[in-house]
């Protein structure tokens, strides 16, 4: 696997922030998960480390660092990190949305703007994969990579006050799923019932950067059903593992 | 319990944050004036991370319905106890029925009740730090009660100490940062000289700042963002990010202030003064 350079900068008294090169690359996200498995093969407690594109930050919670001894310390562990025995297991997710115009209010509008049909749009839409190259923003809001150029569109032009949870976007090269109610200004196509984000679970957000992400067009009756699975505890969303 | 028969203009539950979620996005949070905060907490020889109630500007009024041992920091809120005046920094006795209220704001803008043991709230996330939608409410609305534990008889090893504040500190130090190479002699010179004062839009999330220096045209990854990280947006404005704000951002990091500057720059209100030294 190809190890790509890398910078460290201080980031105030406690942080410091990784960066490779300033691209949106499924290898490059690879080189930073398993600089990550390295890392986290060293067994230090008490840093915490998240994943934005092509940067990773780096947060010591117990106390200030030396910047030069943490900048050492990375770089060894990014010389090391091909010997990492850490095996990551990444999912292919597959979430349900409704395009029904009660949701995707500006369907319509979009698709005009793409020049498609709204049901080409959601085709198009339900048939790529995406790339989560970062989880942040909101609780539980994932950067997806890998939206088709025939679906850019730029944000609109005055954003809404409130948009409601679940609801799915297009924004420039970006496409994603508000985790809850948010002032937002992307263009809304439909609506996710899955929690992206529940504080009473165990594991809060069941998705995992390098995880990708695929959505199945379903109609409202199933929206309505999942939605009621989810508030009782029973709905899943369907998964696979992408490199088993 | 503790009732709260008037919460005031923004009263919120915080310890000393949310630790090890920011990679699902999930914010710090906790106390904005964390020196104060652990302050108050050791006077009273609590953990340092035990919970009190942050209180912005207005004062609420609450009423204790067990007797425990309580000490206020951070902002003078002109605070009463049952009408007789209390000072910062001292350990105070309440018994059943002792009502605590609050005056006139006059010095500094985030205020903090601590009391014996905590406030025992709902931990989510490891942490009773109130943000939603990891908490199920924002902050504390009137009628609440909050639950703490009955402390009867205690003989505090310190009971009183005078701290010297920092609210009429103006000078935040900080440190260089990410894209701090990004800015140009005309920027530097203006963030480094000019006076900036805060904007109306100040709240947990971020401070936003009055003043615009010169703009720029840099894009870039949206890439983590910190408390304290100074955000610059194409149109010149400087945003600092606090406790609450989000993990990632688009715009240039230049900045991050100190924690200890933090802390200074959580007692400040609309309209007040300060200026940026480099260390």
């Amino acid at each position: 696997m190809k190890s790509y350079p890398i910078s460290i900068k201080p980031f105030g008294e406690r942080a410091v922030l990784v960066e490779w090169p300033m691209e949106v690359s499924e290898s490059i996200l690879a080189d930073i998960l398993d600089f990550m498995d390295a890392f986290k093969e060293l067994e230090i407690p008490g840093w915490e480390m998240s994943v934005a594109y092509n940067s990773l930050t780096m947060v010591y919670n117990q106390d200030h660092i030396d910047f030069e001894a943490t900048k050492k310390m990375v770089l060894e562990c990014h010389e090391k990190q091909a010997k990492s025995k850490t095996k990551r297991i990444q999912h292919l997710w597959t979430l349900p949305v409704c395009y029904d115009l009660e949701f995707g209010m500006d369907i319509e509008e979009t698709a005009k703007t793409l020049g498609l049909s709204p049901k080409e749009l959601i085709k198009q839409h339900t048939s790529h994969q995406y790339v989560v190259y970062g989880i942040g923003f909101l609780p539980g809001f994932m950067y997806l990579g890998g939206l088709p150029s025939t679906l850019e569109i730029p944000r609109r032009a005055e954003p809404r006050l409130k948009v409601q949870k679940g609801s799915v976007g297009l924004a420039g090269k970006q496409t994603g799923i508000y985790p809850q109610d948010s002032p937002g200004g992307w263009n809304i196509i439909g609506n996710c019932p899955v929690d992206l984000f529940d504080p009473n679970k165990k594991d809060p957000c069941f998705v995992r950067v390098g995880d990708k992400i695929r959505f199945e067009s379903i109609s409202m009756a199933e929206y309505k059903l999942h939605k009621i699975e989810g508030e009782v505890g029973i709905y899943e969303p369907e998964k696979v593992v992408l490199n088993a | 319990m503790l009732k709260v028969l008037k919460s005031g203009l923004y009263l919120t539950i915080q310890d000393l944050g949310r630790f090890g979620h920011r990679d699902i996005g999930v914010p710090i949070s906790g106390a904005m004036d964390v020196e104060s905060v652990k302050k108050a907490n050791l006077l009273l020889e609590n953990d340092e991370n035990d919970a009190v109630l942050e209180i912005t500007m207005t004062g609420p009024t609450l009423q204790f319905e067990e007797p425990s041992y309580i000490c206020l920091s951070g902002a003078h809120i002109s605070a009463t106890l049952n009408n007789e005046p209390i000072e910062n920094y001292k350990v105070v006795k309440v018994e059943k029925g002792d009502i605590l209220s609050y005056g006139r704001l006059e010095a500094g803008f985030r205020g903090y009740l601590a009391i014996k043991e905590g406030f025992q709230s709902e931990k989510l996330l490891n942490s009773r730090s109130q943000f939603y939608p990891v908490t199920k409410k924002s902050r504390v609305k009137d009628g609440v009660e909050i639950p703490y534990n009955k402390t009867e008889d205690y003989q505090p090893k310190i009971s009183e100490v005078k701290i010297e504040e920092h609210f009429d500190r103006k000078t935040l130090h900080v440190y260089k940062g990410p894209e701090f190479s990004l800015l140009s002699d005309g920027q530097l010179t203006e963030i480094f000289t000019k006076h900036f004062t805060v904007s109306k839009e100040n709240n947990r999330m971020a401070y936003q700042l009055s003043e615009l220096i010169a703009g720029h045209s840099h894009s870039m990854l949206t890439s983590g963002t910190l408390p304290g990280t100074i955000q610059l947006t194409p149109a010149g404005r400087l945003i600092i990010l606090m406790k609450d704000g989000q993990t990632t951002g688009g715009y240039p990091r230049i900045l991050q202030l100190s924690e200890e500057s933090i802390s200074i720059l959580a007692q400040k209100k609309y309209g007040d003064e300060l200026k940026f030294k480099l260390v």
